[in-house]
């Protein structure tokens, strides 16, 4: 489907990260935006809160993270679309009702403006050290689909992405920005309306008292139905059974846990997006996200000058991971080289997926900046030997 | 007496509940599913939609109640289940939105949230069911635990200032606030009725019974025991001042209907105060349009 022009504002427009966040929201058809005030993120709950009355919608602030997130599911059950921005701290709060929303396969989509940690770290400083935590911050095994913009573009165009991943798997979707995206102002083209594809959950139509919230269908993902539409359905945050009971056991466990991991698991080659240049020949293969990404370039560019060959990959897609493509470049290269601005999370995944045959070498950055491209240039030199 | 003979052993309010989950979790003598029944009631009196209530609950034994009560229900994280009803009901404002939960899990892990929905006057009703103890996890201290009465993690007994939850609501501000024991299911039925009739934050306390924890571990005797202390103790002061309202160690329980006023909700303000400043620009939301 397309999108409701109400939302779109269509045109050229100079904007920061964190407002085409809210604009991609809005574009996205998102009608429900509960948030607390976190640097670098408020900025988007506060455009958000401009332009939605003229939308219509609603914007709340709320008490604390716990209850944003929380609103988030609410609503989204109640058929609305359904976003909240934040930042470390907030996202740690977040933690609890993320665990609720996979396990009641909720969609609903959650920017996280990253700044240094831990604790409250850096506010008004850039990270990428919530990389991990988005894959893996609450309790139990879950999957969740999270990406990752380089600029301001990106971050209406991936919220817009995120929002149609989300309402397709039924799973939260993550924007895994940061401070220097999210404060950087460029150029931003907002298409028009027509032009935006949205894509909505599954509605079920059936008999009312056949509906089952949990049985997947053969994509494996379960039709969804809106509170107040007459299907009397139950869910819980307990282990349950397609109908929504809880079942308190290993093997509906089991049945549970696999299904939630494996909707994603499954459609991953679907879901996954990355940027590969000039990795055919390439000996040494740079691996970056994100602002990172923008400062990887000069260092790219400086080793070719120096005739190494690097080829790279820029990750859209963070999680799930694209773990065959990393295989295959090991296989046949020197080494990986992945700067992040934390002290290590993204390069044990390359690690991973190398599987031993290249190493991967980490430019790590505490936070606070973004690396020097000599440092990033340096690794490559290095790895080159 | 043959079987067929025998009268059908039909439970009275069997349409409302999921009885493919019946029997229930709740010990004998606890005081839950007698509010249940008073919902129930309520529900079939006040000859609201069905289809338009959801029921919402938190974690601990009330929190079960949404998995037994056939509506669109929801039991959600610790605490959490007043903003995910604040969610629910802005999203899809023609529903009942009711919180159907604990003490433990309104007053103390949820607080916070209890307060601020009642701040916003948020249109949803709380029933909260105050059984002075953490029963489900087994029977620990509370912050609704009497002074000196005695807890799993209060083995000494409690020496920590209790809640008084109507006081707590009326100054968040709830636009409805009661107290009633389990013992008084007419009341308590009528209280629901009320809440549902009327738009804004409602507040609902039902005192009762834990047999098997709290009655136990303070040797108050059994289930008909401690609907006696309520019958002795209770003494019912409509319009009571709420900051009067503090429950002691087996001491008297002022219930009533305490606060009834009508003030505008979270999205009458909403709609009121930007249809003012944005006029024409603005739509009032959840408001249809014919």
């Amino acid at each position: 489907m397309k999108a409701d022009p109400k939302g779109v504002l269509t045109g050229a427009h100079y904007l920061d990260g964190d407002f085409a966040l809210a604009e991609g929201a809005l574009a996205a058809g998102c009608r429900f935006f509960a948030g607390y005030p976190i640097t670098p993120s408020t900025e988007t709950a506060e455009r958000f809160s401009e332009r939605i009355p003229m939308v219509g919608g609603i914007f709340i602030q709320m008490e604390d993270e716990l209850a944003s997130i929380a609103a988030l599911i609410g609503a989204s059950w109640g058929g609305k679309k359904t976003m909240t921005v934040t930042s470390g701290p907030g996202f740690s709060l977040m933690m609890e009702n993320i665990g609720l929303a996979c396990m009641l396969e909720t969609p609903l989509v959650i920017a996280n403006v990253q700044r240094g940690g831990p604790s409250t770290g850096l506010p008004t400083l850039t990270g990428q050290q919530d990389m991990m935590q988005v894959k893996w911050g609450s309790h139990g095994d879950y999957a969740i689909i999270a990406l990752s913009p380089d600029s301001p573009q990106e971050c209406f165009d991936l919220t817009i992405e995120a929002f149609n991943l989300s309402e397709i798997y039924r799973v939260p979707a993550f924007v895994m920005t940061d401070e220097c995206v999210g404060h950087m102002h460029e150029k931003v083209i907002i298409p028009a309306a027509e032009e935006i594809e949205l894509v909505e959950r599954k509605w079920y139509t059936g008999p009312k008292d056949k509906y089952l919230p949990f049985k997947p269908d053969k994509d494996m993902i379960p039709f969804m139905v809106k509170v107040g539409d007459g299907y009397h359905f139950h869910i819980t945050g307990l282990t349950h059974d397609e109908k929504g009971y809880p079942v308190i056991n290993a093997e509906c466990q089991d049945v549970c846990v696999r299904h939630l991991v494996d909707k994603i698991k499954m459609n991953a080659d679907k879901i996954i997006k990355f940027e590969e240049e000039e990795t055919d020949n390439a000996e040494i293969v740079v691996i970056s996200y994100g602002i990172t990404s923008r400062v990887t370039t000069k260092a790219i560019r400086q080793a070719r000058k120096a005739g190494i060959k690097v080829g790279t990959i820029r990750l859209i897609t963070v999680w799930p991971f694209p773990e065959k493509r990393i295989n295959e470049l090991a296989k046949k290269i020197k080494a990986f080289v992945v700067p992040e601005i934390n002290y290590g999370q993204m390069v044990y995944e390359v690690e991973r997926c190398a599987k031993g045959q290249a190493p991967a070498i980490h430019v790590p950055h505490c936070g606070g900046w973004v690396h020097d491209p000599d440092d990033i240039f340096n690794a490559i030199k290095e790895a080159a030997k | 007496m043959k079987k067929e003979d025998r009268l059908e052993e039909r439970n009275p309010i069997e349409d409302l509940l999921r009885m493919d989950r019946i029997p229930h979790i709740w010990c004998p003598g606890c005081g839950i599913g007698t509010v249940v029944t008073s919902f129930a009631e309520a529900l079939r009196k006040s000859e609201l939609d069905l289809d338009k209530i959801a029921i919402l609950s938190g974690i601990g034994c009330t929190g079960r109640v949404a998995g037994y009560v056939k509506l669109d229900s929801m039991h959600t994280t610790h605490g959490r289940a007043v903003p995910v009803a604040t969610g629910l009901k802005l999203a899809n404002p023609e529903l009942k939105v009711v919180v159907f939960s604990g003490d433990g899990d309104i007053a103390g892990i949820g607080g916070n949230h209890f307060i601020h929905a009642a701040r916003r006057n948020m249109d949803i009703m709380i029933i909260c069911v105050n059984n002075f103890n953490y029963a489900m996890t087994g029977g620990q201290v509370a912050a609704t635990t009497p002074i000196g009465a005695n807890a799993s993690t209060a083995p000494y007994g409690s020496f920590e200032y209790p809640f008084n939850l109507p006081y707590l609501a009326e100054a968040s501000g709830a636009t409805y606030v009661a107290r009633w024991t389990a013992l008084h299911l007419r009341r308590v039925t009528k209280s629901i009725q009320e809440a549902f009739a009327k738009r804004g934050f409602s507040f609902i306390e039902v005192i009762t019974p834990c047999v098997t924890l709290y009655a136990r571990r303070n040797r108050l005797g059994d289930g008909l025991n401690l609907l006696k202390y309520y019958y002795e103790k209770s003494e019912i002061q409509h319009g009571a001042d709420t900051r009067t309202l503090d429950i002691s160690y087996q001491g008297k329980l002022i219930v009533g209907k305490f606060v009834d006023i009508e003030k505008p909700t979270f999205l009458d303000c909403m709609n009121e105060h930007l249809s003012k400043v944005l006029e024409d620009k603005y739509q009032p939301y959840g408001v249809s349009h014919d």
